[in-house]
């Protein structure tokens, strides 16, 4: 006979690609880079949004890693306008994972300090459960979407570290509720700063990327910060300065 | 589809822990799986059949818990299930925030053969 054995294990099945996640992001801060994980539906103007952001932002180099299913034209697109971009393709993958980003970012030249956005795939469900080492969530929504979308896709919305809401010139054309889309948002997120804007325009692509730029400095205080800390034996202080906010 | 490496992170863990334990076979498998893990039960089985020939795992049941989101009211504190497009709490009305509990995504235990 043989012997049988129950064995218990509570093993995190995230845990590797947190991991490697987290190893990403110490790199990264490392090299002065802050990353944006960029999420949203197919078609919420997530490219046209890096594009409006890029062009408000002052001091700090942009580089773009655009992830997609299939083809290159958001990458071509952004080369054009002599931004780094880099292609990654799923072919069928809903969402990228921390090793595709940790491989990606090998062969990226960081010549200078600045902001990486990593575009995922357009998708409002699985990028939201996956690290890939970024220091802040951004999810792009729109008004076309229609205002139950937080209710639909929560964990979406409890995740954003920041809410762009896009297509805002569409508004009067559009039954919108406003008031039940922020009531939802509110209730899962409570801190989540919600900027308005409209891709076709630019309007409010401006503080976007101002809160964008202090969120980025921010980061790279908090990293040196924390490293002076070290020295000292004093870590309570760096926690303070990660939660200001405006 | 994202099921597929998930699920051999699932049967790699499991190798490890049953190799450690010097395990002739893993007979089954336990999951808890939260509704709110992005995780499909089925999926995971059906892939695991195919992955799992010829390692520890082959012929392993996968048994899956399941683990239904709650919010936390912020109104009582009462936990509760939430209805379709509401937040709030069928105790007080105020809104209820998100918690943990739905989110699970583990192998809680594994039963082997020496």
């Amino acid at each position: 006979m043989h012997d049988v054995l129950k064995v218990n294990m509570m093993a995190n099945i995230h845990d590797e690609n947190d991991h490697i996640a987290a190893h990403t992001n110490e790199d990264l801060t490392d090299r002065q880079i802050y990353v944006i994980n960029v999420m949203g539906a197919p078609g919420v103007g997530k490219t046209t949004t890096l594009k409006n952001i890029i062009r408000n932002m002052k001091g700090l180099k942009p580089y773009v890693i655009e992830g997609d299913i299939e083809s290159d034209i958001d990458t071509r697109d952004l080369r054009s306008l002599g931004i780094d971009t880099f292609q990654i393709n799923t072919f069928g993958a809903c969402h990228l994972d921390a090793p595709m980003i940790h491989n990606q970012v090998q062969s990226i030249k960081f010549g200078e300090k600045g902001v990486l956005f990593i575009e995922n795939i357009g998708n409002l469900v699985c990028p939201a459960e996956f690290s890939i080492g970024e220091h802040c969530k951004m999810l792009i929504s729109t008004v076309t979407e229609g205002s139950d979308k937080p209710y639909k896709y929560p964990l979406a919305f409890e995740k954003a570290d920041v809410i762009i809401l896009n297509k805002t010139d569409l508004l009067p054309y559009l039954d919108f509720d406003e008031e039940f889309y922020r009531k939802g948002v509110r209730a899962l997120n409570k801190e989540v700063p919600v900027f308005k804007v409209s891709g076709k325009t630019g309007e409010g692509f401006a503080e976007v990327a101002a809160w964008i730029q202090k969120k980025a400095e921010e980061a790279k205080a908090v990293h040196h910060h924390h490293h002076r800390d070290e020295d000292t034996g004093y870590h309570h202080h760096d926690h303070d300065t990660a939660h200001t906010h405006d | 589809m994202h099921e597929f490496p998930i699920t051999q992170q699932i049967i790699k863990l499991a190798e490890e822990h049953a190799t450690e334990l010097c395990a002739s076979r893993i007979k089954s498998i336990k999951l808890v799986v939260g509704d709110y893990s992005g995780f499909v039960g089925d999926s995971i089985q059906m892939y695991f059949d195919v992955i799992s020939q010829g390692t520890l795992c082959e012929g392993a049941v996968i048994e899956i818990e399941h683990v239904t989101p709650k919010m936390k009211c912020t109104g009582c504190g009462e936990l509760f299930e939430r209805e379709f497009l509401s937040f709030a709490c069928p105790k007080c009305g105020s809104d209820g925030e998100p918690t943990e509990i739905g989110k699970e995504f583990y192998i809680e235990s594994i039963e082997i053969e020496r």
